[in-house]
């Protein structure tokens, strides 16, 4: 037994230290992007049964055990079905923008800090690092809007545009807040800061610009209420009218994705990551529980599925925002808001509460 | 070093490319996109001489927000694209002076200076725990906090302008006072009136 072990550990370090690195990256890479991937698939399962359940349905139950391979049957479905380019489009453009959009979505993952000592790149940069890679998701949503050659595709681009441009904005002044209570752009830094239980999350001393970072979140990602970019009622399904098959199942693996992350965005900047809330609680050292006390990825994904299922919530329970209201909250609430705070948070640094207590 | 090289190759091949992209594109949507790849490549060599700072702030700047502006205004626009064409024809001489003029001053930068400041050409690793979001952050706020206060105030000052000059208060518009619209109550809108039951006749 242990010759076979030492034969594995002789083989990896004849390995040459490039092929070693390379295999280590590509492992992790791996790992996470199947990762979120499988938390696309099944937080589509997730919602359905969330909103069935306020709505008093049952929600998917038929395939396998409790339903649970509804994910799989649809991907299948969505595999097997008819790409149809529209004549009129631009062919180039129609068939990429689905990648633009998926793309940054995934990228960005590979700054998430998820667990102590887990980072696929650990960069200096990794904040501003993650607001251009989610600034750039715009891009396949206008595209696809405009090569499609339809009036609702282009408007529901426009509106998604205008939208995701406006709610941008506030969420980089929100991220400020973040950046001067951590004090560093790395993500690990800035959960690092925020070990020690509850009370050192930055949820507390920067709670308005929590709500406003989850709120621009939600309208980031084109859900409901602010899905307007889709809007069934008045313009069908907005940018993505005219995709079937894998370029829509690209849409909506992208859409969810995206909400993962900004879900675990919020948790690793106002909610601590991947540190436990009982941090600090000694007396639960030596019992069955010691484990709530330590840091831990579970901390993190349950965090994100806190978030996840607020998403679902908000989808079941807020009717849609009027476009015009829409950018008002945008312009004339978030970002006064967070520019307010912004304020108050150097007059906390000055004054050396909370965070800034050396 | 190799690897580095044929990095920084690549990278300028597509640069290039994608630059004569945005000039001879047929479709304007087509040229914002060259753009946007020119952009996103100028990126890749700052990030290669492990300006990191710089690198994602010109694809957060440009990437994410102007080229979306530039890509928003374009699509509503119904350019035509021959006209364009031949004013390019027409404009090309003085095209060529400006470019020629803007070689011979990069030129002088990159040469005459950069021996005169004994810069190497080599590529130099940066020391280790070097950051350079930080070392940029000193030398605006700390050696040069005037100038760049000062050029926030200018940019602040175009905000404001912009928006003054562009906002016109229609007489006569229908519009939603929305803080008016949230402070209603109930008996602002309905006067409950007590009545005594009528007799039946």
């Amino acid at each position: 037994m242990d010759a076979i072990v030492q034969y594995f550990v002789d083989a990896w370090n004849a390995l040459p230290p490039l092929l070693q690195y390379l295999t280590v990256v590509t492992t992790k890479i791996l790992v996470v992007t199947v990762g979120v991937i499988l938390c696309v698939a099944f937080s589509t399962y997730f919602e359905r049964k969330v909103i069935g359940h306020m709505q008093g349905r049952i929600g998917p139950n038929r395939v396998g055990p409790l339903g649970l391979g509804q994910p799989f049957a649809d991907v299948i479905k969505l595999l097997i079905k008819e790409i149809v380019v529209p004549t009129a489009s631009n062919r180039f453009l129609f068939v990429i923008a689905p990648l633009l959009t998926l793309i940054p979505a995934l990228a960005t993952w590979a700054v998430m800090p998820l667990h102590p000592g887990f980072t696929i790149a650990d960069i200096n940069a990794g904040l501003l690092y993650v607001l251009a890679l989610t600034s750039m998701g715009v891009y396949g949503v206008i595209l696809a809007g405009w090569a499609t050659n339809s009036k609702y595709a282009f408007l529901g681009a426009m509106r998604s545009a205008a939208q995701i441009v406006a709610y941008e904005i506030a969420m980089g002044f929100a991220l400020v807040g973040v950046l001067m209570a951590g004090g560093s752009l790395n993500l690990g830094d800035i959960v690092a800061k925020q070990a020690g239980g509850f009370s050192q999350w930055f949820l507390l001393p920067l709670f308005p610009l929590f709500i406003v970072y989850w709120i621009s979140g939600v309208a980031e990602t084109n859900r409901a209420p602010f899905d307007v970019a889709e809007g069934e009622s008045e313009i069908v399904a907005g940018f993505h009218v005219e995709y079937s098959g894998v370029a829509f199942a690209l849409f909506f693996l992208a859409e969810y994705a995206n909400m993962v992350l900004i879900s675990g965005l919020t948790a690793i900047f106002f909610l601590g990551g991947w540190a436990s809330p009982f941090e600090g609680w000694t007396f639960l050292d030596g019992t069955f529980l010691a484990f709530l006390a330590a840091p831990n990825f579970l901390w993190l994904f349950a965090k994100i599925a806190f978030f996840m299922y607020s998403f679902f919530w908000f989808r079941a329970t807020f009717p849609r925002y009027r476009y015009d209201q829409i950018m008002r909250l945008g312009w004339k609430v978030f970002i006064p808001v967070t520019i307010v705070w912004i304020a108050v948070e150097g007059v906390l640094a000055w004054l050396k509460i909370g965070p800034w207590a050396a | 070093m190799l690897f580095q090289s044929i990095l920084f190759y690549v990278f300028s091949a597509v640069l290039l490319g994608a630059a004569l992209g945005v000039v001879f594109a047929r479709n304007m949507v087509h040229s914002v996109m060259f753009l946007v790849l020119t952009f996103f490549q100028s990126a890749m060599l700052w990030l290669l001489i492990e300006a990191e700072f710089l690198a994602i702030v010109l694809v957060l700047v440009y990437v994410g927000a102007v080229m979306v502006l530039f890509l928003f205004v374009i699509m509503m626009l119904e350019v035509n694209v021959e006209a364009v064409k031949r004013s390019l024809v027409r404009y090309a001489p003085l095209a060529a002076v400006i470019s020629i003029i803007m070689a011979v001053q990069l030129v002088q930068l990159i040469w005459v200076r950069g021996a005169e400041a004994g810069a190497s050409f080599a590529f130099a690793p940066t020391p280790e725990g070097y950051d350079n979001t930080k070392a940029l952050g000193a030398v605006l706020y700390k050696e040069h906090v005037y100038a760049f206060e000062i050029a926030a105030v200018i940019l602040l000052l175009a905000i404001v302008a912009a928006i003054t000059l562009t906002m016109r208060r229609r007489p006569g518009l229908k519009v939603q006072d929305i803080s008016k619209q949230v402070s209603v109550r109930a008996k602002d809108r309905i006067r409950v009136v007590k009545m005594d039951s009528e007799k039946r006749s």
